[in-house]
């Protein structure tokens, strides 16, 4: 009887139980997404009219992070099963076996909370309720519903990942205006040309793992297609917040200058379609297009944390 | 009882590696809650303001 026990008590643990350190676990968080989230708050935060104490942007900054990762964790408890399937996602923590689903699913669910609730305290309600909607959006409208359903799942999903400036803004101001939403839409329309890039090369693992992108489905023609309009209408809303005031001219010329390269390459990758240099094309765009962001909400960051703008003819 | 003591139960055993990171993970969220609690004094603090310093007039 005691020996039963005991194989059933080894079985329970499992090989993976215990296993991870924390490592692992901050990988659960998706590292290279959550800089991205710092970074657009960042610049939320730098663009509103007020100042923030230091160390409450800090906090705030952190908590937006957190909340991130949290949302990344559980997109990965949930995902498991096609995360094993593609090779760019088969080695992640939970289907690599470091990580058991529900260490995940408590992992993300606890560090959400956290993270909601202190910057509940360190900044306001309105910006924790916003973290909490993106968390939500983001897990429970992306991840569970529309990522298996609709080829649309990263352009609607995509407002989650275009959230994070607008709650940085908020963290300061306490409210939403369209300054920060200039900067959601920037990130809202940069989202699809920047995925559909990478999918065009991945369809057959999308195909395989039964996530309707919009290759698969509607074909790499009109995917092409679409990239290059929604690059062509990203250009254009990208230039807004120059007359709008929340860019300078370093923002400006920024935004013309990787605007115009966006484009060229979003039109190599329109009437590159064959072969090898199809997948190079689409790859450069993938590629260009996070350089992209960075310059433009770099700018930002600059233009606000340094006081450039109104000052030196910017 | 002395069948007990001749056969102790044995529950989950732990590798080495296993022990390794649950200590490593131990510590971890040791650090995590020692710096969330340095955070919310600081806030406290900078909320506060310098009034908190003050003596009462």
């Amino acid at each position: 009887m005691s020996l039963v026990t005991r194989e059933q008590s080894i079985s329970a643990a499992g090989v993976g139980d215990y296993a991870a350190g924390p490592l692992e676990y901050f990988s659960l968080l998706k590292p290279r997404v959550m800089s991205l989230v710092v970074f657009t708050a960042l610049a939320g935060l730098l663009v509103a009219p007020v100042r923030v104490h230091p160390v409450i942007a800090f906090a705030s900054l952190l908590s937006i992070a957190v909340g991130g990762g949290a949302a990344g964790a559980l997109n990965m408890w949930w995902d498991a099963d096609i995360d094993a399937i593609m090779s760019r996602t088969r080695n992640r923590p939970v289907p690599a076996g470091l990580v058991q689903p529900r260490e995940a699913l408590f992992f993300g669910l606890t560090l959400s909370l956290i993270a909601v609730l202190t910057l509940a305290v360190t900044a306001n309600i309105l910006a924790a309720g916003l973290l909490a909607f993106t968390i939500f959006f983001y897990v429970v409208i992306y991840t569970m519903w529309l990522k298996r359903s609709t080829p649309q799942n990263i352009v609607i999903g995509g407002a989650a990942g275009a959230l994070p400036p607008v709650v940085g803004y908020a963290a300061a101001t306490g409210s939403v205006t369209l300054d920060s939403l200039i900067l959601f839409a920037i990130i809202f329309v940069w989202t699809p040309p920047h995925f559909w890039a990478l999918a065009l090369v991945k369809s057959g693992e999308y195909e395989r793992a039964g996530v309707p992108m919009m290759p698969n489905v509607k074909g790499a023609d009109r995917t092409r297609l679409e990239i290059l309009l929604y690059t062509l209408a990203l250009a254009a809303v990208a230039l807004a917040p120059w007359p709008m005031g929340v860019g300078g001219r370093i923002y400006a010329a920024l935004a013309i200058v990787a605007g115009v390269a966006m484009i060229h390459f979003s039109w190599r990758v329109y009437r590159t379609r064959d072969g090898a240099r199809a997948n190079r094309a689409a790859m450069q765009l993938f590629g260009f297009s996070i350089l992209y962001l960075f310059l433009l909400f770099a700018a930002l960051v600059v233009e606000h944390g340094f006081g450039l703008i109104g000052r030196f003819g910017l | 009882m002395a069948m007990i003591e001749s056969n102790p139960p044995e529950g989950v055993r732990l590798t080495p590696q296993q022990l390794r990171n649950r200590r490593l993970r131990n510590i971890a969220i040791g650090v995590c809650v020692g710096l969330l609690a340095a955070l919310f004094y600081a806030v406290t603090i900078v909320k506060l303001g310098p009034g908190v310093l003050r003596p009462e007039p």
